[in-house]
């Protein structure tokens, strides 16, 4: 475990427009589940416009990392900030304060998530699923969200499935309209918790390649995953996580090709 | 985006159709026991009938001559406003108070439980006498700060009359009930839900009114249905307060100037069964309405084939999910499946 604090974010190095203040901050992060720690003291950096993706067995303790970016969980011990801003705290006079919920919500609205079982709200169509935030949360004109909506929709590939309801769609189209409704709030960054886990796998690629534009697009994202061609294919960093530290972090053609320590080794040998 | 990834295949070629065996042709099993039974059960009904219609008890003339009363008429609306004014406090009490219940906060949480304890505890009729006694128990009603000299100062016969005192007691009785139902409701929408709402920066307040509740209608809705229509004749107890003026005390005062008791007790449960009837087809239009997304409409089902090669273009998978599955699984034209023919309204969608 003496590398549980390794330097990450190396290939984010090439990237354009990275500067000195990193999208997302880990210093030191702990998070604990009653007397169970989940999270043992995680450092890493996210650049601007870097894609990094975290891997690792089940437990691991990579969603929950992801989680606490946008404090849906709340961080136990050491400093978690994401564009230079301190995650559910604010800093005065050497002392924390914990964030009102309105703040807190201020802070989530730049922060677009993805989720596993893609959590779309089933009472409403595709576009009324991208719309609502947007409209509720901004308050932004009707008419405006729904051309960026439908926009948005064209950019995943469902300019016709407007008007369907997420029960009428496939895993793979319910996922496209998730990562449509995370864009439409504008994130400057996004976090994808296993896209791609609940999908059959004839409707992996569909999503992947969404992803992949995204990622392309300059768009900054942490994405936990089990697709190992993706990461290689698209990440600017790969992380492996187990039992809540890192164990081994770094470029992904480098960790997936010549992994250095064991549980790694042991870990890809079973997934590639 | 991805048309640069000429690596996944584009559109497969089409399946061969393959050979199909002869439908299935069989003599149909017979029930000569559920025939029997059947007709045993309307021979036994239309007995009934006939002798409930010669027999002089019921007075039919009688039934006839007060159903359109103008008295009963009269007080079969009081109860219908007995029953909405009563429901509405309660349903929005209800949601109050299961929101409490769910509430991180120990105190209101307890308050809350309280509350329950106490009103779902006593019977509602025990609970109306009580109303009725009020202005022996609280003489005045105040407002103001207490310990000071108060702003407004009602008496409290003055203020609230045997049919306020009969709409409060019928739903601060049932709000017990439906913060119940409501609390139920809450809970059955899946969590990944509010995360999805709180994660899109959405408050509470705004979460709960958009996404929570909308949701939990579908659960809420039919045990509603069930506490309006029982609310309905849960009214008949007001008489308790005392107040006189509902469908059932009303049709006991004339039948108790007539000495004709019988009649007048099929007028009010006509009426009871008239209003009921209403509720149940409202009942159902509103289980309708919060049924988007789950019922088995589609804005458009013949074009999949079509739209799923269109989106192809851009995806460069879609085939193999829109034009795929449409071809394999479902013909291009369904025909429509014996339940469609038991929802009318949805012959218009497709």
């Amino acid at each position: 475990m003496t590398d549980a604090t390794n330097q990450t974010g190396r290939g984010g190095a090439s990237v354009a427009g990275a500067n000195a203040v990193p999208m997302v901050l880990a210093e030191m992060v702990s998070k604990s589940f009653g007397s169970n720690e989940v999270l043992k003291s995680i450092s890493l950096e996210v650049k601007r416009g870097e894609v990094m993706c975290l891997v690792g067995p089940s437990g691991s303790g990579k969603s929950t990392f992801l989680r606490c970016i946008n404090h849906l969980e709340v961080v136990s011990a050491g400093r978690l900030s994401v564009d230079g801003d301190l995650v559910g705290y604010r800093e005065a006079n050497g002392k924390l304060y914990e964030l009102a919920p309105r703040e807190a919500a201020r802070q989530r609205r730049d922060i677009g998530m993805v989720f596993q079982r893609f959590n779309l709200f089933p009472h409403m169509t595709a576009l009324g699923n991208i719309m609502e935030a947007p409209q509720r949360v901004k308050g932004l004109p009707k008419a405006q969200v729904e051309k960026t909506a439908r926009e948005l929709l064209a950019r995943v590939g469902l300019a016709d499935r407007a008007d369907y309801y997420p029960a009428h769609l496939s895993g793979g189209q319910q996922q496209r309209v998730a990562i449509a409704r995370a864009l439409a709030m504008e994130p400057k960054l996004m976090l994808f918790d296993e896209p791609t886990s609940a999908l059959d796998p004839e409707l992996v690629g569909e999503v992947l390649d969404v992803m992949q534009g995204l990622a392309a697009s300059g768009m900054t994202m942490i994405v936990v995953t089990h697709e190992m061609g993706f990461a290689r294919e698209v990440a600017d960093s790969l992380v492996f996580m187990d039992a809540g530290v890192v164990v081994e972090s770094g470029h992904p053609d480098e960790v997936l090709s010549n992994p250095q320590h064991a549980r790694t080794q042991a870990f890809l040998s079973k997934v590639l | 985006m991805s048309s640069t990834k000429p690596n996944r295949p584009a559109a497969p070629p089409a399946l061969p159709e393959p050979a199909r065996a002869a439908a299935i042709k069989a003599i149909r099993l017979r029930h000569p026991g559920r025939i029997a039974f059947a007709t045993i059960l309307v021979l036994f009904f239309v007995v009934f009938i006939l002798d409930a219609a010669a027999r002089p008890a019921f007075d039919w003339p009688s039934v006839g001559q007060y159903v359109f009363d103008q008295r009963i008429s009269m007080a079969a609306f009081v109860t219908l406003q007995l029953t909405v004014y009563s429901m509405v406090i309660a349903i929005v009490l209800g949601v109050i108070l299961a929101v409490m219940r769910l509430s991180p906060n120990p105190v209101v949480k307890s308050l809350a439980w309280f509350y329950l304890w106490v009103f779902r505890g006593t019977p509602v009729y025990v609970q109306l006498v009580f109303w009725g006694l009020i202005s022996i128990i609280y003489q005045n009603i105040s407002i103001g700060i207490p310990f000071t000299e108060p702003w407004l100062v009602f008496e409290t016969d003055a203020v609230l009359s045997t049919f306020a005192l009969a709409v409060i007691g019928l739903a601060l009785n049932e709000a017990a009930y439906m913060a119940e139902i409501v609390r139920a409701g809450l809970l059955s929408v899946d969590t990944g839900q509010e995360e999805a709402a709180t994660a899109l920066g959405m408050s509470w307040s705004q979460t709960m009114r958009r996404i929570i509740i909308p949701q939990s209608m579908r659960v809420v809705i039919p045990p509603t249905g069930n506490e309006v229509i029982s609310m309905l004749k849960t009214t008949s107890l007001v008489t308790a307060v005392p107040f006189s003026f509902d469908l059932y005390t009303r049709s006991r005062d004339i039948s108790a100037e007539t000495f004709n008791v019988i009649p007048m007790l099929i007028v009010a449960s006509i009426w009871y069964l008239f209003f009921t009837s209403i509720l149940m087809v409202g009942q159902y239009f509103l289980e309708k309405r919060f049924a988007r997304g789950v019922g088995d409409r589609r804005p458009d089902r013949k074009a999949d084939g079509l739209t799923g090669a269109a989106t192809g273009a851009v995806t460069g998978l879609i085939p193999t999910i829109g034009g795929g599955q449409a071809t394999v699984v479902r013909p291009p034209a369904p025909p429509a499946s014996p339940d469609d023919a038991t929802r009318p309204t949805d012959g218009g969608v497709r």
